[in-house]
């Protein structure tokens, strides 16, 4: 793994325990010693903390925040202009055959956007957002740490820091200071429950994390806790739920584009593969992505082909992430299937190990979110 | 006790061989949330896959490490898979095999060799 880039908190990874993997070009931890089941259950419980210092951190800096939201708004089907100062949005970048080239948060910073971007996507992002962005800076950071502290007693633990913390609601961002840290927060997450990410230089990141692990609640997550957390959310994972080949529509991604850039809106269209984008919020998709409960106790992974029945031929859609929901205790699945299996309490069978076992069209998120509105 | 470099055991039990994962094995997969074992008086032959173990993060396949026939199954690991995490060496053992040859268990480590192995 000597190839593998480090995030600012590698040492600190080691003396914890972590069994490192790579991750889209870096070593990042799988697990700790507690282990997936009981890091799942923690962060549910109490306060997880991940990091996730691999995604792409970028500044956007344009002549005020107005030019760089229009700017912006011409590569995401997303209402950027209208989102306030301190909040925050989820959104994607999307190619001119309507697919999903990343998927990201951006933030309204007053000045500048701040966007966060998927690690195996940053290259691509930032490259794609400096030739597109027309009078528009993009900056990539790359002397911060991201940090994820995310569970129930998150507010606690970060109030305990800087009293704003608690002030925040869910998609607030703000600078806090931490440790002495000058730090980016926003109030979201990517595992269903409430929680801050934590954009902190650096240089004092390994301090920061350690002050927040020296609380009882706090305990340090992997990245395989942090998969089956965001499963049992419902959010989707990039590369597996979408991708090139996924449209907003396919993707069950309608709410993240807002009616002002909905036919109809007043910037409506405007963004690589608005026509078929805007014609599938009209008219549907041909496939659309579903919660998926297999009926027995075996898990189902990506790539299990599904059929309508238990001798079909015909495949009507595949699982694209599949795991064990420790919170929901059994087997649970995403996938991509046929329009006219979508509907909650439709059966279909997943092609396991040669035989056909039936899973449960079922709505997400599997367990409920948790934020603090 | 043999041991193979699957990280499987093999313990002879009268005439029957008892097969299950070591401990090592077990640690490197993390929480096992499902173990999909054969059906009894399946026959099967050595490096065969016999058995499916699920973690939370993936599937691993276990091969049967010597011929035979398979006369029982650890029924308990169809409610409690945990079995073969927190006694992977005892009660969370996988299958009883019926061995066609029961001198392929001689080609085996014994507990020395498999923790030099894995040392």
């Amino acid at each position: 793994m000597s190839d593998l880039l480090h995030t600012p908190l590698f040492d600190l990874h080691a003396k914890l325990g972590a069994k490192m993997v790579p991750y889209a070009g870096y070593a990042m931890p799988l697990q700790y010693p507690l282990g997936v089941m009981k890091e799942h259950t923690h962060t549910r419980e109490k306060v997880g903390l991940f990091d996730v210092s691999h995604m792409g951190q970028v500044l956007l800096e344009g002549t005020d925040f107005e030019a760089t939201a229009l700017a912006l708004e011409t590569l995401v089907p997303v209402d950027v202009l209208g989102l306030a100062e301190g909040r925050q949005r989820y959104g994607f970048f999307t190619n001119d055959a309507g697919g999903i080239m990343d998927d990201l948060m951006l933030a309204n910073r007053g000045d500048h956007i701040f966007v966060v971007v998927n690690a195996a996507c940053k290259a691509a992002d930032i490259a794609h957002m400096t030739a597109n962005l027309d009078g528009v800076s993009v900056t990539e950071v790359t002397d911060r740490a991201l940090l994820a502290l995310q569970g129930p007693a998150a507010e606690a633990v970060l109030a305990a820091f800087d009293p704003r913390a608690a002030e925040m609601r869910f998609m607030d961002v703000a600078t806090l200071t931490l440790n002495g840290a000058e730090c980016w927060v926003s109030r979201s997450g990517y595992t269903g429950e409430d929680g801050y990410e934590i954009s902190v230089p650096a240089a004092q990141a390994e301090e920061l994390t350690r002050s927040l692990l020296a609380h009882d609640d706090v305990e340090a997550i992997g990245l395989a806790a942090r998969n089956s957390l965001r499963l049992e959310a419902g959010l989707c994972l990039y590369g597996n739920d979408i991708d090139v080949e996924t449209t907003p529509t396919e993707a069950a991604l309608n709410w993240a584009i807002q009616k002002v850039r909905r036919t109809g809106g007043a910037r409506a269209g405007g963004f690589p593969g608005a026509d078929i984008i805007l014609g599938e919020l009209a008219n549907g998709a041909v496939r659309k992505r579903v919660g998926l409960l297999p009926d027995g106790p075996a898990p189902m992974r990506e790539g299990v082909v599904l059929y309508s029945d238990a001798e079909s031929d015909a495949p009507i859609g595949t699982i694209a992430s599949g795991s064990f929901g420790p919170t929901v205790g059994g087997p649970i699945a995403m996938g991509m299937v046929a329009a006219e299996f979508t509907t909650n309490g439709t059966i279909v069978f997943g092609a396991l190990r040669g035989k056909r076992l039936p899973l449960t069209v079922t709505a997400l998120p599997f367990v409920p979110a948790n934020f603090k509105r | 006790m043999k041991f193979t470099e699957e990280h499987e055991w093999l313990r002879a039990e009268g005439d029957l061989v008892v097969v299950g994962i070591t401990s090592h094995a077990s640690a490197q997969l993390g929480d096992i949330v499902f173990v999909e074992l054969p059906d009894v008086g399946t026959v099967v032959a050595k490096d065969d896959e016999v058995v499916v173990i699920e973690s939370v993060k993936a599937a691993s396949d276990i091969l049967a490490p010597i011929d035979g026939e398979i006369v029982e199954i650890n029924e308990a690991l169809g409610d409690t898979p945990s079995l073969a995490n927190d006694d992977a060496m005892g009660e969370g053992w996988f299958m009883k095999i019926r061995p066609s040859d029961p001198a392929q268990m001689d080609a085996y480590m014994d507990e020395a060799a498999y923790n030099a192995l894995i040392a």
